[in-house]
């Protein structure tokens, strides 16, 4: 509280009078922030009779087995796999990656490995539209378009950038007396990465992991791109043909964004501490 | 480590033993051999193919049947598309997205932060909520946003159970009921006084003005990305210690006035990279529209990242899209090229 920076009886009374004001606020705009979950949250739970523009605002008056998530939840849970399938390997792969070639850039500089460095951040940053054309073309030449083994590939490619950034920020605060104490000890460059580096890494290691999860889980574009078969497309792409889809009720389409939306919200409810981390890492500067 | 250090560590150990410096030779050899491989990978799949998305622009691609010969005059698919009345309303509506949407989140994220930065009851909780669509996909916030603009529901349901439009219909006005996502409207239209210096502005086709239906997405992007604009000021304020704002109590400013004349100052970095990155994301928008209103009425919601999607995988002019997603590229780095050039400086 700020009231104990403030000795005189009087100032503290006007702070208290003020912070209440200021609490109000926050509270107001928390309910407001939270309006779109619970008109998600609200309306997938109502089963079909119940569903009506004009009682949008309206909580389920009961819950049924006839409720939103049950039908959202047979049309999407194929694409929540297809998704998980995509995740996890290009989560793992890309931060693997990213941490070999963070440690490299933080610790053995060579002349323009910052530029370099650099020109590899730029590919975090660019419209993917410009690479799109020549990707999937590529994509079909090496037979891995259309598959989730070919989403797996781009988000690894596109997000070494953004691994490499991170764990390269987290490598460079690790002291280089260190890396020379196991220098003395005989221990050469990959010796003191997986030896010295990767066991202080775990940090880092959750921060990036939980950066490229959302991230991949997220994605749309390369989804809708790269793969054109509807059952084998992750389920952001699926929601999308949901809610495009006029035979379908739209509380089965508030439930899938639910659905859709799950895994990263449990993760982010679970470990935001290491979310937040992962938000200053990856966007204040290399 | 500088370069210069680095330079100069070989030459130290060179002059203790020679078997020395052939391993360190080789150290430096390994560091290039690893990272060799993501370089080599990103070389392509970033430069060579925006350089191949670039030759497509030129070329004369514009069916299915690959055609990579070169069109005569050059850059005349260029011409072309700055002529489109339809990508002529992407480029305005980008800007005006952009300046609805920094504003909106840029204050939003600021009021935020400043708001928890009296630490009062519950206010991790509090910091908790307002972040957490920033973990939701765009797609979800589109599907979701787009029943709470739809003119039948939603927000206009508000209007009303508050008695807004009784009162409005006692005053013998109609009820207000706004199109949201499906208005046409251009407000504020420019052609007339763009005609002053321009005389041909009077004859366009395009209105210049602002697209009613982009508020919405405004507000939605807001939604999602005011809480991350929040993460950053809040990370930002906790570097400022105390003391700071102590001194500036002292001196006699008010709470407010530490905010305006003392923390916001000392926090313009943050400001900057708050800036840059939503002005990246908001070129780049594509997942948000494309869920939430697509095109739009009269192409009032269309974007260039639409028009890209649309041209390349839809209506196979892979030229005209590949012209589209340059000019993309283009607007995107002279936002972040002179972003990273600044902090490849400040590093070294």
């Amino acid at each position: 509280m700020t009231a104990q920076n403030h000795p005189k009886g009087k100032a503290r009374r006007r702070v208290r009078v003020g912070s209440i004001f200021v609490w109000i606020i926050m509270a107001l705009m928390a309910i407001a922030f939270l309006m779109p979950v619970y008109v998600m949250v609200a309306n997938g739970l109502k089963d079909a009779p119940n569903v009506s523009l004009s009682t949008m605002w309206n909580p389920p008056p009961q819950v049924t087995s006839q409720n939103g998530f049950v039908g959202a939840w047979q049309r999407l849970s194929p694409n929540m796999i297809n998704s998980l399938i995509m995740v996890i390997p290009a989560t793992i792969l890309s931060s693997l990656i990213g941490a070999i070639n963070g440690y490299l850039f933080a610790k053995w500089k060579f002349p323009g490995s910052d530029l370099i460095f650099t020109l590899l951040l730029f590919g975090f940053f660019i419209p993917y539209q410009s690479i799109l054309l020549p990707l999937v073309r590529f994509l079909q030449v090496i037979g891995a378009y259309g598959s989730i083994w070919g989403l797996v590939l781009v988000h690894v490619i596109y997000g070494i950038p953004i691994t490499t950034l991170i764990f390269r920020n987290y490598f460079a605060g690790v002291p280089t007396e260190l890396l020379d104490a196991a220098r003395v000890d005989g221990a050469g460059l990959i010796t003191t990465f997986t030896r010295v580096m990767l066991p202080l890494s775990i940090p880092a290691f959750v921060v990036v992991g939980i950066f490229q999860f959302t991230n991949i889980w997220n994605d749309f574009l390369f989804g809708i791109t790269v793969v054109p078969n509807p059952s084998t497309q992750p389920v952001t792409i699926a929601l999308n043909n949901l809610s495009g889809t006029f035979s379908v009720d739209w509380n089965v389409v508030m439930a899938g964004a639910v659905i859709a939306a799950l895994p990263t919200a449990i993760i982010y409810i679970l470990l935001g501490r290491f979310f937040v981390r992962g938000i200053l890492a990856g966007s204040v500067k290399g | 480590m500088t370069t210069a250090q680095a330079t100069a560590a070989p030459t130290q150990r060179a002059a203790a033993s020679s078997p020395r410096r052939r391993w360190h030779l080789s150290e430096q050899a390994q560091t290039i051999l690893l990272l060799l491989p993501s370089i080599i990978a990103l070389a392509i799949f970033i430069y060579v193919f925006i350089g191949t998305t670039f030759w497509v622009s030129l070329s004369n691609w514009r069916t299915l049947k690959p055609d990579l010969t070169l069109r005569q005059p050059l850059f005349a698919t260029y011409g072309d598309m700055f002529s489109m009345v339809r990508w002529q309303a992407d480029l305005r509506n980008t800007l005006v997205f952009t300046v609805f949407f920094i504003g909106f989140a840029l204050t939003l994220g600021l009021t935020l932060a400043i708001l928890l930065d009296r630490e009062l009851f519950a206010h991790s909780f509090f910091r908790n909520i307002f972040l957490f669509p920033y973990a939701l996909s765009f797609v979800v916030t589109g599907v979701v946003w787009r029943w709470i603009f739809n003119p039948e529901t939603g927000i206009n349901l508000f209007f009303e159970v508050l008695g807004i439009n009784g009162l409005l219909h006692q005053a013998g006005l109609g009820p207000l009921r706004p199109g949201w996502l499906t208005d046409p409207t251009i407000v504020a239209q420019v052609n007339s006084v763009l005609a002053y210096a321009w005389p041909a502005a009077a004859g366009w086709q395009m209105k210049w003005g602002i697209p009613l239906a982009m508020v919405p997405v405004a507000i939605a992007a807001t939604w999602q990305l005011s809480g991350f604009v929040m993460a950053l000021y809040v990370g930002g304020m906790a570097t400022i210690s105390d003391e700071v704002r102590e001194a500036a109590r002292i001196d006699g400013a008010t709470e407010f006035q530490v905010y305006t004349k003392v923390i916001i100052p000392i926090l313009r970095p943050v400001t900057i990279s708050v800036f840059v990155i939503l002005l990246h994301v908001s070129l780049k928008i594509f997942d948000l529209v494309y869920t939430m209103s697509g095109v739009g009425p009269g192409f009032a919601t269309d974007v260039p990242s639409i028009f890209v999607f649309e041209m390349m995988f839809k209506a196979t002019r892979y030229n005209l899209g590949s012209a589209a997603a340059i000019v993309m590229l283009l607007l995107v780095a002279l936002v972040i090229v002179p972003y990273l050039v600044s902090n490849l400086r400040e590093e070294s």
